[in-house]
């Protein structure tokens, strides 16, 4: 008790927290109405605005072969007895729907090859960056070359490269299926990808040179990132340009899961810049502010927009219920903002202001629960759909991951359990699970749906796919299970005074090893992923001539 | 749900967010000055501290003792907790998230020797056996022969080179002032008391 850190609260920031306080249990109360009122039945209109009049019960995956899509529909409510070529309703709005694709092809192909290339390049990066740490005088002959010039690197290729710019243009193809109409000025977000790539290669380059911000997930220049915030600024436009022209009453959920992010992001990104504005301790509580919910507020509910509708699209059934999924988007708004701080627990900080982070993070689980709850009903029965649909199988071990992996950072922002998880590898295999197996799983399912539909070209070798998701998952699990225990080993050795600090650096040494060969493995993923994507852009290799509804002929041109 | 309460909910939720976390600290510790004892940097401290941003070493060190009830750094001789004026001089914070590599607010007070330091930045396993950090021989310039001026560093005969003397650079001597000059061992006036901190 004697050597607390004295810091007294002022009146306004006790109001502040006693605000926080009331409404964290306002929302409590809600879900428990809600609970109580029967609104968690399987209901609600809404969630069928994202088929067509006759679509309901009909699967889809365009990256699966004709048998496979003909399997899955097995599993979904309508057998494929009834040809939906022959109602002329469904024709109209499929035609609609190709238009909407088509509207969005240029932006959207913008964002996801240059995705694709900061993907290979930050995945390879990761790679050497990892084996560093088991051979650490490997290309030590220049500052360029140092780990802590290629770390922050990898990071932020990965985040701004690849994950950024594959969710932005996932959000872009979406945005006109949902609502109907076709994507208005997409020309703004061609150049906004252009200022984007822009951006990110100029934070390379200036991080290469030494020319840093110097904190974590900002280490881009304050001067760069400019470029980034205008870049993201006008890929915003069209989106919000659809949405006002918009042929749809109802606003699907996953339109709330971009729209808010669209906000959210270059708020906190102009934020957490300001130059010399933040200080000391309390630059680091903007740092860690800032960085989680990157996560949280800007990876995280781009790729549930996209499972949101993935998933019913593929099974051909409705979300189980909607309402449970709009109180989890206003669950993760509320609670996401605030669970920063849990990165500076023990830290020399305000407690109130740690104990703000550490109680939002174990509210995180309303969101969490309701969303995994959701998942899992309307995949209830259907499960063996899995085997059949490559997107699918992406996007449902990612959400499945979501829930697991967000349950975890919950628990890890305990004061107990953060003591030993704080410091050490622990928090990079928490941070991948997220980024990876959850956010970069879903975006590849993603891209595997779009994309034949898109370019009008199937995915020519689906074992190539099959390749991509075994080496990507296996990967990934001996990366998160090979940091998990050497992260656990590092905090006990680390808190136990008896023996000496270099006891943590030794334990880890095989799981850093074998850490290095789980991100191999997912390396080698992206390049089979990148070069398969290759094959479909430039329409090469064999056709299987299939999938149903694939484009006869080109759609007429909409204008923009 | 409109358009509208859409995106009015969601600035909300951020706006609240950002009292909280951000303009709450910004209030709190933007006014507290620094700790009396705390020394500012002479420029080659700043410069080397440059260095220490640059060449990444937030990425596996942290600069923030924790109290004894959080882990055992006062223990390992990592010095007292650290307090928010002890980093009043700082910026970008250091204050690290990682420990890959221990905890270095206090190692100009545990290692004050220039000469331990320039050998371990050009080669960590020659004072470190099993260290995992990486050497910066680029810091450093491989001569014939040491002009007057120049500082030789005293390697182990195992990690010198055949022939030459190895001679730190301008940014390796700013680096090593900088790591040389975190000694936050002085009294705290923000703790109760300072039982934590060695003498």
């Amino acid at each position: 008790m004697a050597k607390r850190l004295v810091i007294a609260m002022n009146g306004t920031l006790a109001s502040l927290f006693a605000l926080s306080f009331g409404l964290t249990t306002v929302a409590l109360f809600c879900l428990i109405w809600a609970i109580s009122r029967g609104q968690l039945s399987p209901s609600g209109q809404g969630a069928r605005v994202i088929f067509g009049a006759q679509e309901m019960g009909l699967a889809e995956d365009p990256a699966a072969s004709a048998a496979a899509e003909a399997a899955i529909r097995g599993q979904s409510l309508r057998s494929a007895e009834t040809d939906p070529r022959q109602d002329p309703q469904l024709l109209a709005e499929l035609a609609d729907r190709q238009i909407a694709d088509h509207s969005s092809r240029a932006p959207v192909l913008a964002f996801l090859t240059s995705a694709l290339v900061w993907l290979v390049v930050g995945s390879l990066l990761g790679v050497v960056v990892s084996a560093k740490f088991s051979f650490p005088d490997w290309l030590n002959g220049s500052a360029a070359l140092t780990f802590g010039r290629l770390r922050p690197l990898h990071v932020n290729l990965i985040a701004y490269g690849w994950i950024s710019m594959a969710a932005v243009g996932v959000a872009l193809w979406l945005m006109p299926r949902l609502l109907r109409t076709p994507l208005h000025g997409g020309r703004w977000a061609v150049l906004g990808a252009g200022l984007w790539n822009l951006g990110v290669l100029g934070g390379v380059l200036a991080v290469l040179s030494g020319w840093t911000d110097g904190i974590e997930w900002l280490e881009f220049p304050w001067q760069i990132d400019g470029l980034l915030v205008a870049g993201g600024a006008m890929a915003a436009v069209p989106l919000l340009m659809t949405l006002q022209r918009r042929r749809v009453e109802h606003l699907y959920v996953s339109v709330w899961y971009i729209i808010g992010p669209m906000f959210w992001f270059p708020i906190l990104f102009t934020v957490a810049n300001l130059p010399g504005i933040h200080f000391g301790v309390e630059h680091a509580t903007v740092n860690w502010w800032f960085a989680h919910n990157v996560l949280g507020l800007w990876m995280t509910p781009l790729s549930l927009a996209a499972s949101y509708y993935l998933i019913p699209k593929v099974l051909g059934r409705p979300i189980h219920s909607y309402q449970l999924s709009l109180i989890g988007f206003w669950a993760l708004a509320l609670f996401y903002a605030q669970v920063g701080i849990h990165h500076l627990i023990g830290g020399p900080l305000p407690t109130w202001l740690v104990t703000v982070s550490v109680v939002a993070s174990m509210m995180m689980l309303i969101p969490v629960i309701t969303i995994g709850v959701n998942y899992h009903l309307t995949l209830k029965g259907h499960f063996g759909a899995l085997r059949h649909s490559p997107t699918l199988r992406f996007v449902v071990v990612g959400a499945v991951v979501y829930t697991l992996t967000s349950a975890q950072g919950s628990f890890e922002a305990l004061r107990s359990v953060n003591r030993v998880t704080h410091f050490t590898h622990f928090t990079v295999a928490h941070a991948h699970m997220g980024a990876y197996a959850f956010v970069s799983m879903v975006l590849f399912g993603a891209i595997y749906f779009l994309l034949p539909r898109l370019t009008g070209w199937e995915w020519p070798y689906p074992r190539l796919i099959r390749w991509h998701f075994w080496l990507a998952t296996l990967g990934i699990t001996v990366y998160v299970g090979a940091m998990t225990i050497g992260g656990l080993l590092q905090g006990f050795a680390m808190l136990d005074a008896s023996r000496p600090f270099m006891d943590s650096v030794r334990v880890t040494l095989p799981y850093l090893m074998a850490r290095t060969v789980g991100g191999t493995m997912m390396t080698l993923a992206h390049l089979i992923f990148a070069g398969h994507a290759l094959l479909v852009l430039t329409r090469r290799g064999p056709q299987r001539q299939g999938a149903p509804w694939r484009p006869e002929s080109q759609p007429q041109e909409v204008t923009v | 749900m409109n358009v509208f309460g859409l995106i009015a909910g969601s600035l909300s939720t951020i706006a609240f967010a950002s009292m909280l976390l951000v303009v709450g600290p910004a209030v709190q510790l933007g006014r507290v000055p620094p700790e009396p004892g705390l020394q500012p940097y002479t420029e080659p401290q700043l410069r080397g501290r440059h260095q220490y941003v640059s060449l990444g070493c937030v990425y596996c060190h942290s600069q923030q003792p924790r109290d004894p009830a959080m882990g055992p750094d006062g223990a390992r001789g990592w010095g007292r907790p650290s307090t928010p004026g002890d980093y009043a001089h700082d910026y970008p914070h250091l204050l690290g998230t990682m420990r890959t590599g221990p905890d270095l607010f206090n190692i100009g007070q545990r290692q004050p020797s220039p000469d331990w330091h320039l050998v371990h930045l050009y080669q960590p396993r020659a004072v470190v056996a099993d260290s995992i950090m990486p050497s910066f021989p680029f810091l450093f310039e491989h001569k014939a022969a040491a002009a007057p001026g120049d500082t030789v560093v005293r390697l182990p005969p195992a990690f010198a080179p055949a022939a030459g003397v190895i001679v730190a650079t301008t940014a390796a001597l700013d680096l090593a002032a900088y790591l040389l000059s975190l000694d936050h061992t002085y009294p705290s006036r923000d703790l109760p008391k300072a039982e934590g901190a060695r003498p």
